[in-house]
């Protein structure tokens, strides 16, 4: 993290006005010029393999960006792992490295569905507040426990919401077959279905259901949480080193606590989002995956819940994709994983050119 | 490189800025006038997964080799927004008009809901229940297969020694209760006093968890095991490891362990679906509710292993015989289930081809399991 | 099949040997991140490169024909994705645990791209030892058939220990993982060495792996592991990066996982999906009653990111 320290540094030195420009734009080209060297290399193994690159990227950005289509398939792909990449993002400026956002995902839809089962008829405008409330509720209880054990009895952060994250899958597992099965749900164990009243729709003129824009301002307002409160300005400082900041006097019990119970919130939104938008009702489709996305989202965006937003997006887009990359040329579902994995290695290795550009450095300006 | 017509739905007024990337597919479209026809075929898991969704890899290869007839095909779809849009895109992207999604869970509500979207396009969904208030552009197929584990069952009957046969399934839903019950019912009609234990995993595909139920019912005494998993390769290796006979499923898994494979109930889908199509391409309808067993051709059994006795021989072709002429009674009463509870009253009798089998919620008695 | 009815003694047999059968690749993989972790980096890749060496072992084994080519392959290639992330992480200012997430991808990735020939075929199997014929009881003998990997796995655990706290390799290893300050003033070489023993900590996984596709459950598919690699790194920490903790840990996660098929065979049936969690409630369980805040780092490696 001490690189994220270079580039939002205090504008003492940037007495030239292309200063704070010129250190905004590293953390922008940087990831921008990773990701061609990643789709460049990428494409050097496919010619190795006798694939056209041409073809691959023309089907690539066809499927994930090319058509109003191909970004409704995006950005509906996109809104669990917002979500979930928050839920990892935010620890993590404490120094937390949270990997069991699926656990609180199926337990915030879990909570979510079984609160609308049981509010039947009730209208929207009471219902659904109430039931992602009830899922932000799960999530914050599941992952708050995790960093209330870290903080008050010294457990590692990182295997306890592992260990959580099987725990709450299995509880919904047993849940979702046992005391909250819908008898007709017949081959796919499921609560009861909501009523209409308590699903989510889409947003007016899109295939996309509403959670997007939540997820979006949920990013935006964790950004401007962690940059221009006080509350992050503590929380930056007792993930750079808890000593400092409890001689400071920071609450950093309690920093701990509220940011791994709001990461855990927001992964409880996504189940809600899942079970009222996409399932109408909570079952093992829950625990797809998101969770685990998330840490590799979060650590791409080096924790920024802004960078997020363009971490999750290029990752949607991708797994839009694979359909078409399979359909025409013949390739395995697994190309778009390896393909994720050569260019998010990139971008990661990237980090190292932090600094080192001196057009991106005002303080080496002025040097020969 | 295949070009593919985009469909009549006219989602690219959105996308006029970026007509550079929709060059790829400006083709126009009339892929039906020219009589070609597009199917796809979407998977839950990996398309050779020697199981489940291998069973239908195989049945669209079938439908490959009809002329003039395209097939796409995408593997690993779980069963979220991804299926819907994967549908859409095969929609959109390759112009497919009939389409497999082969999980259940696609049905509802991704199927269901996206269906009254594109009129023009047919939804053949496996294992669902469709009903007349469902979309007319969707359709349910499914194979009674639990038949089929009805012989393997005979075959078990007769191999086991210790009365104890045992059963690996996943989840305890309709078609896996289904398949348990048929398995003891089969093994039941050569002797009454056999017991079925039934251990589930919890999830379709987990090979360390399905290898150590295996070993557990090997550990129970029981001596023939079959499964209804997604891949039973590991359950049939190790049961057969531990000196058990096997009865497959999905697939004929035979090669695995020849000397200790008694039979194995298999799909068919090759034949379903190259009928479809054909269907399809006459210019008819499929029925919205296709439901076929052995004597249809939807289900098949693999060979007789050498493990079988003379005995086991003879009563398995004369019930497969019965079960040919069709509306074959395996469920009859008077019938309890494992808790002791009456399920079928004396006089009441469901043939395979009952709807209300396949809402199943028991074990028969003898069955060592529960339902949750 | 001589069978004889052992009744309720069945649940402890099979956590017997629900132990030794299922603990192994938990074995290698945590022992592979002591390794890595005592020098002072963390590898969270290791389910990839786990999955990665049973793809590997699976497909030479099948096409060689002898189950230690496999073992041998897998293990070469779990060296090269350790040193792929070591060197990597020599850079400056690049981040391991994201590092390691981006190659768990890789390696799943490449696993499923160059694995699906390899998943109906039939490889040939790792031996192993029959401890259990002085019994009659079959069940007993099926209990204790050892494979050959989980033993070497328990002399590695022992001279990993004996290494790390008394050969000059050890003491290197361990001053690199404490200050790299410290070791850079005794003329060592961080970079060199972190990336060496993450190497060598791939290729421990990589036979893990190896163990999953070539003995138990003895195939290769791509749901071999289901997050075993993963669980093995998390028990590093369970075990204070002591290799013989690992053992233990690892003994103790594979018998409770034996617990929820068990139960159900002595027809204890409601509620499986809670025993399935047995290993992840036990381990948490342990963990809170050892841990305490005032040693919470107890033992970790002082230029450990993850414990910081």
């Amino acid at each position: 993290m001490a690189d994220q320290a270079v580039v939002m540094a205090p504008r003492a030195r940037g007495r030239d006005w292309r200063a704070p420009l010129a250190r905004r734009a590293e953390g922008i080209v940087i990831p921008i010029g990773a990701s061609a060297v990643g789709l460049a290399f990428f494409g050097l193994i496919l010619l190795a393999m006798g694939k056209s690159p041409v073809e691959f990227y023309q089907l690539v950005f066809k499927a994930g960006f090319g058509t109003a289509f191909s970004w409704q398939n995006t950005l509906s792909r996109a809104t669990p792992l917002l979500f979930a990449g928050l839920c990892v993002a935010l620890p993590a400026r404490l120094g937390l490295v949270v990997i069991g956002g699926e656990g609180a995902i199926c337990l915030g839809g879990t909570a979510a569905a079984a609160l609308g089962v049981a509010l039947g008829h009730a209208p929207s405008v009471i219902g659904l507040p109430l039931m992602a409330a009830a899922g932000a509720l799960a999530g914050a209880v599941w992952i708050g426990a995790v960093g209330a054990l870290r903080h008050w009895r010294g457990v590692n952060e990182t295997i306890s919401s592992l260990l959580m994250a099987y725990i709450g899958i299995a509880l919904m597992n047993q849940l979702v077959e046992g005391p909250l099965r819908d008898p007709a749900s017949l081959n796919k164990p499921s609560t009861a279905p909501l009523p209409p009243a308590l699903r989510v729709g889409d947003i007016p003129g899109m295939d996309v259901h509403w959670g997007l824009i939540v997820a979006l301002v949920a990013c935006v307002l964790c950004w401007v949480l962690m940059e221009r409160t006080t509350i992050g300005f503590a929380a930056r400082i007792a993930g750079d080193n808890v000593r400092a900041a409890q001689v400071q006097g920071l609450p950093v019990g309690r920093l701990i606590l509220g940011f791994t119970a709001l990461g855990g919130a927001f992964a409880g939104i996504a189940g809600f989002f899942e079970v009222t938008a996409v399932q109408g009702a909570a079952n093992a489709s829950l625990a797809a995956g998101y969770g685990y996305t998330g840490i590799l989202i979060a650590f791409l965006a080096r924790q920024n819940p802004l960078a997020v937003i363009p971490v999750a997006l290029l990752l949607a887009g991708f797994e839009a994709s694979s359909g078409l990359v399979q359909r025409h040329m013949d390739l395995p579902d697994a190309t778009i994983l390896v393909l994720k994995a050569v260019v998010f290695v990139v971008i990661l290795v990237s980090d190292t050119l932090y600094g080192r550009f001196r057009i991106f450095t005002p303080s080496r300006w002025s040097q020969p | 490189m295949s070009r593919s017509p985009i469909s009549r739905r006219s989602f690219l007024t959105a996308s006029a800025g970026l007509a550079g990337a929709t060059a790829l597919s400006s083709l126009p479209l009339a892929a039906r006038a020219a009589g070609k026809l597009t199917v796809g075929f979407i998977y839950v898991g990996a398309r050779d997964d020697y199981g489940y969704n291998q069973s239908h890899a195989e049945g669209a290869a079938a439908v490959k080799k009809i002329p003039g007839v395209k097939v796409v095909e995408q593997e690993k779809v779980p069963e979220t927004v991804a299926v819907t849009k994967t549908m859409e895109s095969m929609i959109n992207f390759d112009g497919a008009t009939l389409l497999f999604p082969t999980s259940f869970g696609y049905f509802d509500p991704f199927i269901l809901q996206l269906a009254p979207k594109y009129k023009d396009v047919r939804f053949e969904h496996c294992g669902g229940l469709w009903t007349p208030k469902d979309p007319r552009n969707v359709g349910s197929y499914f194979g009674y297969i639990d038949m089929a584990v009805y012989l393997n069952g005979i075959c078990a009957g007769h191999a086991t020694k210790t009365k104890k046969i045992g059963f690996v399934a996943a989840k305890p839903i309709p078609q896996v209760l289904e398949n348990i019950n048929c398995f003891l019912l089969g093994a039941r009609a050569v002797d009454p006093s056999i017991t079925c234990q039934v251990i589930f995993t919890g999830d379709w595909s987990m090979p360390v968890k399905e290898a150590e139920a295996t070993n557990s019912l090997c550990d129970a005494g029981c001596d023939v095991i079959t499964a209804h998993v997604d891949g039973p390769k590991v359950v049939m290796q190790t049961a057969a490891g531990r000196g058990a006979f096997i009865c497959g499923y999905h697939a004929n898994q035979s090669a695995l362990a020849p000397d200790k494979y008694l039979t194995g109930a298999e799909w068919n889908w090759g034949k379903v679906y190259t009928d479809f199509v054909e269907t399809t391409l006459k210019g008819g309808t499929i029925d919205n509710f296709v439901r076929g067993g052995l004597k249809e051709g939807f289900v098949k059994m693999s060979p007789l292993g050498p493990a079988n006795s003379d005995a086991a021989r003879k009563q398995f072709e004369a019930v497969k015989v019965e079960i040919m002429k069709g509306d074959y009674v395996v469920f009859k009463g008077p019938m309890k289930d494992n808790k002791g509870k009456e399920i079928i009253p004396a006089g009441k009798a469901y043939p395979e081809t009952d709807v209300a089998l396949e809402s199943m919620n028991y074990l028969v008695e003898g069955v060592i399991g529960s339902t949750s | 099949m001589n069978t004889s009815d052992i009744g309720l003694w069945g649940v402890p047999l099979a956590i017997l040997g629900g132990a030794v059968r299922v603990s192994t690749p938990f074995l290698y993989v945590s022992l592979g991140e002591v390794l890595t972790e005592r020098s002072g980096r963390i590898n969270l890749g290791l389910e990839g490169t786990l999955v990665f060496g049973a793809m590997a072992a699976y497909a030479v084994a099948f096409h060689s024909g002898s189950a230690w080519a496999g073992v041998a392959a897998a293990a070469l290639c779990g060296a090269g994705f350790g040193l792929l992330h070591g060197l990597i992480c020599s850079l400056p200012r690049v981040n391991d645990i994201a590092i390691g997430i981006a190659l768990m991808l890789l390696g799943t990735g490449l696993a499923f791209f160059y694995g699906t020939p390899y998943v109906q075929p039939v490889a040939p199997h790792l031996p192993a030892i029959p401890f259990g014929n002085w019994s009659n009881v079959p069940q007993v003998q099926a209990a204790l058939r050892v494979n050959v990997l989980f033993i070497a796995g328990i002399a590695l655990a022992l001279l990993m220990a004996w290494a790390l706290r008394a050969t000059r390799i050890g003491l290197m290893l361990r001053v690199v993982g404490d200050s790299t300050d410290a070791a850079r003033a005794m003329g060592l070489r961080p970079n060199r060495i972190r990336a060496l023993a993450t190497a060598a900590g791939g290729a421990f996984a990589g036979v893990g792996g190896a163990y999953l596709s070539l003995f138990y459950p003895g195939s290769w598919s791509e749901g071999i592991s289901s997050g075993q690699g993963l669980m093995a790194v998390a028990l590093v920490i369970f075990a204070r990066w002591s290799p013989i903790n690992c053992f233990w840990a690892a003994l103790l996660f594979g018998g409770a996982g034996a617990l929820g098929p068990a139960l159900q065979s002595v027809g204890i049936t409601q509620g499986y999906y809670l025993f399935y969690a047995a290993p992840y409630v036990l381990t948490l369980g342990v963990l809170i009653a050892t841990s305490s805040p005032t040693q919470a780092t107890a033992g970790a490696p002082g230029e450990l990111s993850i414990t910081k």
